[in-house]
């Protein structure tokens, strides 16, 4: 084969609130404390990684009602904490989590566009939809937008915010002592914008920012989820992390990009991934199979099965035999802030499975959550890891990994120090920084504007969303 | 009773672009093309830092800075454009390690549940130093960046615009209590990381909103991040007394001092908030310089500059160091704790205030030597509480 010899990406995402996130470990930091932060940003951008990634949700989860306690609870605000990380970082990017259902756009553009300017242009937003009225009981509006209309105003979203920050071109700052001429366009900053979720007008307050407009990610899997991202976004965050599911999802949404104008290099695809490394194979086999029985204890069994049998089952043992009895089925009453039950299409069906393969092996409960739930993406020795993410890149599963250690901070300190080393010797991963902006790390062309409506203007006219132009 | 510690008086800093003064950006010591980047703030905030000073407020607000309270004014020759202050103050907290941090944060467009964690969060990054100034907005064009409300129109509007502040102010801090201190336990024996009783639903419902909680972020270094208001009538100074911990207030004399303070106090009293420690600020305008009469000359010549002179809600001094010393210790016995400053030109009337007026006071024993406690609470004198949600045992 000769084609060329694909960069691999790398980004770090900070452990997070799943069972994934080893806590019971006593290396395991606080998941809250400031220090976790600089020290895991601190360590990615020492691996010249693209960017850290925080994930993010407005409530809570609860299962059977309650507070869900079995996993790491609590995080900080995505904003506050991503303006710290760039005061202690010089090149990483910081890409945050923000949903387009509980926020407005005018708040969140001049957040997003603060952030560029605070971090030298490392911002990116990985445009999220969750729209439950359960999460809605922390906001104003409560849970008002139906499911079938997630997508529509995040796309609509998304453009306001575009909007928004392109209503600033660069250069409006005179800030000429000598003439007293601080503002060279008494207009700047003008926009207007009318549809049926946002009717808003005036003026942004936030001049350009270095990257013009963050870098935008998308997370969601589903049909609609997958067009959005093919028409707005420039890197996807999935959950395809295996070498043949992710040459699917790779092809599917590249494939889209066509009938949006845009070609194959606009949109990366950064699957999440989790690695054991030690410094064999087999060691590392041994290793991930502890970190399972760590991130599944007897009770995260028990309440994973629920999330899918749907009903009570705290009075099984889980180092016993599945449930007889059979899931109920119909909307999820379990589980509630967990956008992961949604995956579980078929509970019957796939309880089946489970059933099946654990007469087969002769699991417990425990044992078959084991194998079910979080495979591990990447297991062996730095050699094998290093090898096998380039390979699968080189396959076209991905673009590169965000990947997902899992303890805090110091989960991602042996990747850096001794999986880095061996992709920079491939020459498939920077030595060191060669851009400032994270478009740059991601070796993104320069965007371009896709809203016709906020199109450079030419002069003093401005358009409005609807393609009309408005004289100003 | 109300007021907290006397004896010492209290100094903040307000940053607002290159200085108060709409001419500030034109002084030739001005930073004027740098007031969006990191490095500015950073620098201003050592700056006050390193005159042990409070702590420092970030201006703030949802449109494009206005001399007109009602619109945009399409001036030019201002600084216009600016960055969200919880981001700037968040970008310096890591760099900074006593100083308070208090961004300003309007409450009529946002989210309580947002801000809430986005205080926490400035808390836990600033290892207890983060505040946050609440202010309203009767703005049109700001509710049109929004579109989502009709401002309170008629002979309540105010009065409603700051109900609704009062009852943000109330939503921020159950979300804070929401966490009891001590929630994480990390039982590896039953698989817990929290004890989830001691994480609280807020249940909060009112006229504007309902939030349920408990917030996303635990409980923060301080329990409580101070929470402050700019007041200059009845309505906001009953936020002042029923909600706050810091008031800013614009008396122009000592003896509108008196009277404020006054009727802060009693309001306190009214909101049942007596035994609440409730600071008092003076704000004030502030061109300082050593040599008598060089301040009342940059004032005229920048008044000059911006071909009007400048009138502010504060009362606007010129004078030197030891002059602004005899007047803030002259109004600290109307009853004042202390002192919000507002430096008409940026770097210069800041660097005044730390490295003359600072040591001016303390040269009378008025302010101290250096920090003593690492939280803005302890800086003010404020103890920490314990949730209110936890259960007495
Ligand atoms: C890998 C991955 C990570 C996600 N992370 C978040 C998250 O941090 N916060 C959130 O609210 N939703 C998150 N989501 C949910 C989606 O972004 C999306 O908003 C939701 O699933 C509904 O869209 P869908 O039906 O297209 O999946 C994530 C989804 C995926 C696939």
């Amino acid at each position: 084969m000769t084609r060329p010899v694909k960069p691999v990406h790398l980004a770090a995402h900070f452990p997070g609130v799943n069972n994934t996130t080893v806590w019971s470990d006593p290396r395991a930091g606080s998941h809250i404390e400031f220090g976790s932060f600089a020290h895991f940003a601190r360590t990615a951008e020492r691996a010249k990684f693209d960017f850290l990634f925080l994930a993010e949700g407005l409530r809570l989860r609860e299962q059977h009602g309650k507070i869900y306690d079995l996993d790491v609870v609590g995080r900080p605000d995505t904003f506050t904490i991503l303006a710290a990380i760039a005061a202690v970082t010089d090149h990483l990017g910081v890409a945050g989590t923000i949903n387009s259902t509980f926020n407005e756009p005018y708040e969140v553009a001049r957040q997003f566009a603060s952030l560029d300017h605070l971090s030298g242009g490392r911002a990116a937003w990985n445009v999220v939809t969750s729209w439950d009225a359960f999460t809605g009981e922390n906001f104003r509006r409560g849970g008002f937008l139906p499911q079938s209309q997630r997508y529509e105003r995040a796309r609509t979203f998304l453009h306001t915010t575009w909007q928004l920050f392109d209503s600033w071109h660069g250069g409006e700052i005179a800030a000429d002592k000598a003439s007293g001429e601080f503002l060279a366009d008494p207009d700047a900053g003008r926009f207007r914008h009318h549809d049926a979720h946002f009717d808003i007008e005036g003026h942004f307050d936030v001049p350009r920012s270095p990257q013009g407009r963050p870098v935008i990610f998308q997370a969601g899997d589903s049909e609609e989820g997958r067009e959005f991202a093919a028409a707005d976004a420039d890197a996807i965050f999935s959950r395809h992390s295996t070498l043949t599911a992710g040459q699917d999802f790779y092809a599917d949404a590249k494939r889209r990009l066509a009938k949006y104008g845009r070609s194959a290099d606009e949109l990366l695809i950064l699957p999440a991934a989790t690695f054991v490394l030690a410094d064999t194979d087999a060691q590392a086999a041994e290793l991930a199979h502890d970190v399972r029985l760590q991130q599944v204890s007897g009770p995260t069994a028990i309440a994973l099965l629920e999330q899918l049998w749907n009903r009570d089952l705290s009075g099984y043992d889980p180092d016993g035999p599945l449930p007889e009895i059979d899931p109920v089925l119909g909307e999820n009453t379990t589980a509630r802030g967990r956008a992961s039950v949604r995956m579980h299409r078929d509970p019957m069906a796939t309880a089946r499975e489970w059933r099946a393969r654990a007469a087969a092996k002769n699991l417990s409960i425990r044992e078959l959550i084991i194998e079910v739930t979080g495979r591990q993406s990447f297991v062996g020795s730095p050699a094998t890891i290093a090898a096998t993410i380039n390979d699968y890149v080189q396959a076209d599963a991905s673009d590169g990994y965000i990947l997902v250690p899992h303890i805090t901070p110091g989960g991602l300190d042996e990747f850096a120090d001794k999986v880095v080393p061996l992709l920079q010797e491939r020459g498939v991963f920077r030595v060191d920084y060669t851009g400032t902006t994270l478009r740059e790390h991601l070796g993104l062309p320069p965007r371009r504007e896709a809203h016709p409506a906020a199109a450079r203007p030419a002069a003093r006219a401005r358009t409005t969303a609807d393609g009309t132009r408005a004289a100003s | 009773m109300t007021g907290p510690e006397s004896g010492r008086l209290h100094l903040a800093v307000a940053l607002d672009g290159a200085g108060w003064h709409p001419a500030a950006w034109r002084e030739p010591d001005a930073r004027p093309a740098e007031l969006l980047s990191a490095s500015y703030w950073t620098d201003l905030v050592i700056e006050a830092e390193r005159g042990g000073l409070d702590f420092v407020t970030f201006e703030d607000g949802l449109s494009l800075q206005s001399a007109d309270p009602q619109r945009r004014d399409g001036r030019t020759d201002q600084v216009r454009g600016r960055l969200d202050a919880v981001l700037i103050a968040a970008r310096v907290a890591p760099l900074t390690r006593h100083i308070g941090l208090v961004p300003t944060v309007v409450v009529t467009h946002t989210e309580p549940f947002h801000l809430s964690k986005a205080i926490a969060t400035l808390d836990w990054v600033s290892s207890g130093r983060a505040g946050v100034r609440v202010r309203v907005s009767a703005r049109p064009d700001e509710a049109a960046h929004f579109g989502r409300r009709e401002l309170p129109a008629g002979p309540d509007a105010r009065a409603d615009l700051f109900a609704e502040a009062a009852d943000y102010v109330e939503v921020l801090r159950r979300l804070w209590d929401s966490w009891e201190d001590d929630a994480e336990i990390r039982d590896v024996a039953t698989g817990r990381f929290i004890d989830r009783d001691k994480l609280h639903y807020i249940d909060f419902s009112g006229r504007w909103f309902s939030v349920r909680g408990p917030s996303i972020t635990p409980r923060s270094p301080q329990g409580q991040p101070v929470v402050a208001a700019l007041a200059h009538a009845t309505v906001p100074y009953r936020l002042v007394a029923g909600s706050a911990d810091v008031g800013f207030v614009t008396p122009h004399d000592r003896a509108q001092a008196r009277d404020i303070v006054a009727e802060i106090r009693r309001l306190q009293g009214s909101a049942g908030r007596t035994a609440q420690p409730v600071h008092v600020f003076g704000d004030l305008l502030v061109w300082l310089d050593r040599e008598r009469g060089r301040a009342a000359e940059r004032k005229a010549r920048l008044d000059e500059l911006a071909g009007a002179e400048y009138h502010s809600d504060a009362l606007s001094f010129a004078g030197t160091p030891a002059e602004l010393a005899d007047l803030l210790q002259d109004w600290q016995q109307a009853g004042l704790t202390g002192f919000r400053l507002r430096p008409a030109t940026i770097p210069h009337d800041l660097a005044q205030i730390t490295r003359a007026l600072v040591p001016e006071l303390r040269h009378r024993s008025s302010f101290p030597e250096k920090y003593a406690v690492s939280t803005l609470r302890g800086l003010l004198g404020l103890v920490r509480p314990v949730s209110r949600y936890a259960s007495a045992s």
